[in-house]
């Protein structure tokens, strides 16, 4: 076992603009999930929302990519009404099974044969983010410190990442800080305490929705523009899953917890992928184990295991606060 | 507490250990399936192909004539009861395949602008593969009888929803819990079926299927009784259980790919089979037996919710959970039962939906956004709504297919889902004060 490779990819894999992309999904979440109390399940669907308004705009429609970032934040405000005006005076169970259900549905519609004039189908677009890398300042090359080394587009687009999650955070602390937050908070509390003081719980809830997935969609964004490709297959309901483990790993309704977490969990992702990979090719795990694809499956059901003792023995995460964490639906 | 937990951590890998079995069978199950191919490479060269109609049963007993480039009979075959034929050649070169459209059963027929005779070239020493494709007969007749068969398999479908999803409904009103792993007990009862079907044991179906019904059955009981009872007794919020439950799904779906793998698989039985014309329906016997067994489980778990102690308990504990406990009805053991009762049927609906399709290890979550769309349109946490909810779901899905790509027939169950959610969020049979 190579652990110095292990060890390398994992911290790659921490920073790099993968993991930047999910902390921007988890910051969304934790707008929805840990300030406001929304068990939004469909977090990939704002994802592939944002990805697929670059990709569709530039790849199909040929506009820049400007455009295709506008694009993708309307379509991420309007997906929050058409999931919010259903759900959101109702119970939060319903609110959580439309998510889920709607985020799967727009894979199914993107990657279907009739919407592929547009959407590339099952084959996806490609070549969305030239004009992006065409801005890249940095001289040919790759940079870094040790295994912390990065090729000159990775490192542009995971510097740029890196910053618009941490201007959202930044703005959920803001948002939090002042009166609006302190009532979305008590909404989470007890959404008839707020309800009997005269607050529009409905309309505070919508407001939470479409900031949390406009920041979701940013991930997206910020997604397809590092593959420069959008490909719906991507866009599996167990992103959503990944999003809530790294931000109760971090700590939900935290400050910086959807950071932390999304640096932790792709690094201890990365590292075990890498581990096992290692374990199969040098014969030490039983032959079931070590057939094609079975590594990333068991990296899944452990994100899964992990995800559930998470939840039950350390619900606030590293950075959280227990009580902030006693929700009750 | 933990050592609960550890109870479930180790049913979980005994599941695991008892399904790594699986993995050597399927090197038999390729092997067979080439059977035709091999027999055809003996004789060095030659023509084979399957025959398939639209459904993807095969067609058996069809004259398939081989001539040479200038018109000489070189062969005749027909297809067999799994729609395999296949002719031998002497030698490599041109040759034109033609399928006897007269034998071609009732129903069924060439594609509209299928080629026939087909023009091949064969080399020496190669099998080469003639594929025709069959449809549904044309004409008139043909929309209508597409038409009660979208209606027969909605129904089907709708039946086998309904029985995975009145466990998924009684769990939510029994203890306001959303269980998302619910789908995974589906596919858990389906791929265990098929592992004593298909694997090495080579059990008849329908005692695999009760082997693997009465396993799921005994696994919801261990969930309940080791994780998810600790779990509220400890006080865990609802958001924090539901949230287990996602953590769980992905568990349970990825160590079923880990030991089933990705491809689809059927079982060995009840395959193969020739429709029957009922009146306007065709109908394979099996789709019948499917759909028999479906109503009739339906029709028990209704029979005993309303006269048995057992079945009133789960509608009294549905009802108000606190009024039922002051009454004198013991909460802790009817939410066992439902565990159990939701469990075991749920594996069945699996068994049932993977003899009619296929099994694969995805199946549980694609199924359950079909089961939540049927469950929130009859009324979450009612068990009759749910069978009511997920009839229609299932006849929407399948009638959607008349006039819409097949590819996106779950997105009609989601729009009904949205709309009901719009007009009347509780649902046909729910009552408004539950969705406060």
């Amino acid at each position: 076992m190579d652990i110095n490779a292990i060890l390398s990819n994992g911290i790659r894999a921490a920073f790099g603009p993968q993991a930047a992309a999910y902390a921007l999904l988890a910051v969304g979440l934790n707008m929805h999930y840990g300030y406001t109390g929304l068990l939004n399940f469909g977090q990939v669907g704002f994802m592939l929302v944002g990805a697929y308004g670059v990709g569709i705009s530039v790849a199909t429609f040929g506009l820049s990519l400007w455009a295709g970032v506008f694009v993708g934040i309307v379509g991420a405000v309007a997906l929050a009404l058409l999931l919010g005006i259903p759900t959101l005076r109702l119970r939060s169970d319903y609110f959580a099974i439309t998510t889920i259900a709607v985020a799967e549905i727009l894979r199914l519609i993107v990657r279907s044969g009739p919407a592929r004039d547009i959407t590339g189908g099952p084959f996806g677009l490609q070549g969305i983010a030239t004009e992006f890398y065409a801005l890249n300042p940095l001289p040919p090359g790759s940079f870094g410190v040790g295994p912390l080394t990065y090729p000159r587009n990775t490192l542009f687009v995971l510097l740029v990442t890196w910053t618009i999650a941490l201007l959202a955070t930044l703005l959920l602390i803001g948002l939090m800080g002042s009166p609006w937050g302190r009532v979305i908070k008590s909404i989470r509390e007890d959404e008839d305490a707020a309800r009997a003081l005269g607050k529009n719980v409905f309309s505070y809830k919508m407001q939470s929705l479409v900031i949390g997935g406009v920041i979701g969609a940013m991930g997206g964004v910020m997604f397809a523009i590092a593959g420069s490709t959008v490909n719906a297959d991507t866009y599996q309901p167990q992103v959503t899953f990944f999003a809530y483990t790294i931000l109760i790993l971090g700590g939900a309704a935290s400050r910086f917890g959807p950071l932390l977490g999304a640096v932790v969990f792709w690094f201890l992702f990365s590292g075990i992928n890498t581990g096992l990979r290692q374990a199969a090719s040098q014969g030490l795990l039983p032959d079931f184990l070590s057939a094609s694809g079975s590594t990333g499956a068991i990296a899944l059901s452990t994100v899964g295991l992990a995800l559930m003792l998470l939840m039950i023995f350390r619900p606030q995460g590293v950075l959280g606060n227990k009580r902030e964490m006693m929700l009750d639906a | 507490m933990t050592a609960r937990l550890r109870a479930v951590v180790l049913a979980l890998l005994a599941l695991a250990a008892v399904s790594t079995m699986a993995a050597p069978a399927l090197a038999d199950d390729v092997s067979s399936g080439d059977q035709p191919l091999l027999i055809a490479q003996d004789a060095e060269q030659g023509l084979t192909g399957t025959l398939r109609d639209d459904q993807g049963e095969p067609v058996p007993g069809v004259t398939i004539v081989v001539r040479t480039a200038d018109g000489a009979d070189v062969g005749t075959a027909e297809s067999d009861d799994d729609g395999a034929w296949s002719v031998p050649l002497d030698s490599g070169g041109d040759y034109q395949v033609e399928l006897d459209e007269s034998t071609l059963p009732e129903g069924v027929s060439l594609r509209e602008g299928a080629r026939n005779p087909l023009e091949v070239t064969v080399q020496d020493g190669r099998t080469r593969p003639a594929v025709f494709q069959l449809g549904e007969g044309a004409g008139g007749r043909g929309q209508i009888e597409a038409f009660f068969r979208a209606l027969a398999n909605g129904i089907k479908f709708g039946l086998i929803i309904a029985m995975c999803a009145v466990g998924l409904s009684l769990i939510f009103g029994t203890t306001g819990l959303i269980n998302f792993a619910h789908g995974e007990l589906v596919a858990v009862g389906a791929l265990l079926a098929w592992f004593f079907n298909v694997g090495d044991l080579r059990i008849q179906l329908l005692i695999a299927a009760l082997l693997a019904v009465v396993l799921t059955a005994s696994f919801g009981g261990v969930l309940e009784r080791g994780l998810f009872r600790p779990l509220r007794k400890r006080r865990l919020g609802t958001f924090q259980l539901v949230v287990i439950t996602i953590g769980l799904s992905l568990l349970i779906r990825h160590v079923l790919l880990l030991f089933f793998g990705g491809a689809p698989r059927p079982y060995r039985d009840y395959v193969g089979q020739r429709a029957i014309q009922m009146g306007p329906v065709q109908l394979t016997p099996r789709d019948m037996i499917i759909m028999a067994i479906s109503a009739g489980v339906l029709i028990a778990v209704a029979t005993m919710l309303q006269k048995t102690r057992i079945g009133k308990g789960m509608r009294a504990v549905s009802d108000n959970r606190d009024l039922a406990e002051s009454s004198g009805i013991d909460v802790d053991r009817v939410v066992l039962m439902v565990w159990i009762l939701g469990a075991g049927l749920a594996a069945l609906g699996g068994v049932l939906f993977g003899s009619a399709v296929s099994v694969d290890w995805f199946m549980g979550f694609r199924l359950l956004l079909l089961m939540f769309a049927g469950v929130i349109l009859g009324g979450l946490g009612t068990a009759y709504g749910a069978m009511l909810g997920s009839l229609v779901i299932g006849l929407v899905t399948e009638l959607s297919v008349l006039w819409f790509p097949s590819e996106l027939k779950f997105m009609w169950a989601l729009v009904v889902l949205i709309v009901v959610l719009l007009v009347r969020p509780q649902g046909i049979l729910g009552r408004a004060e539950r969705i406060g």
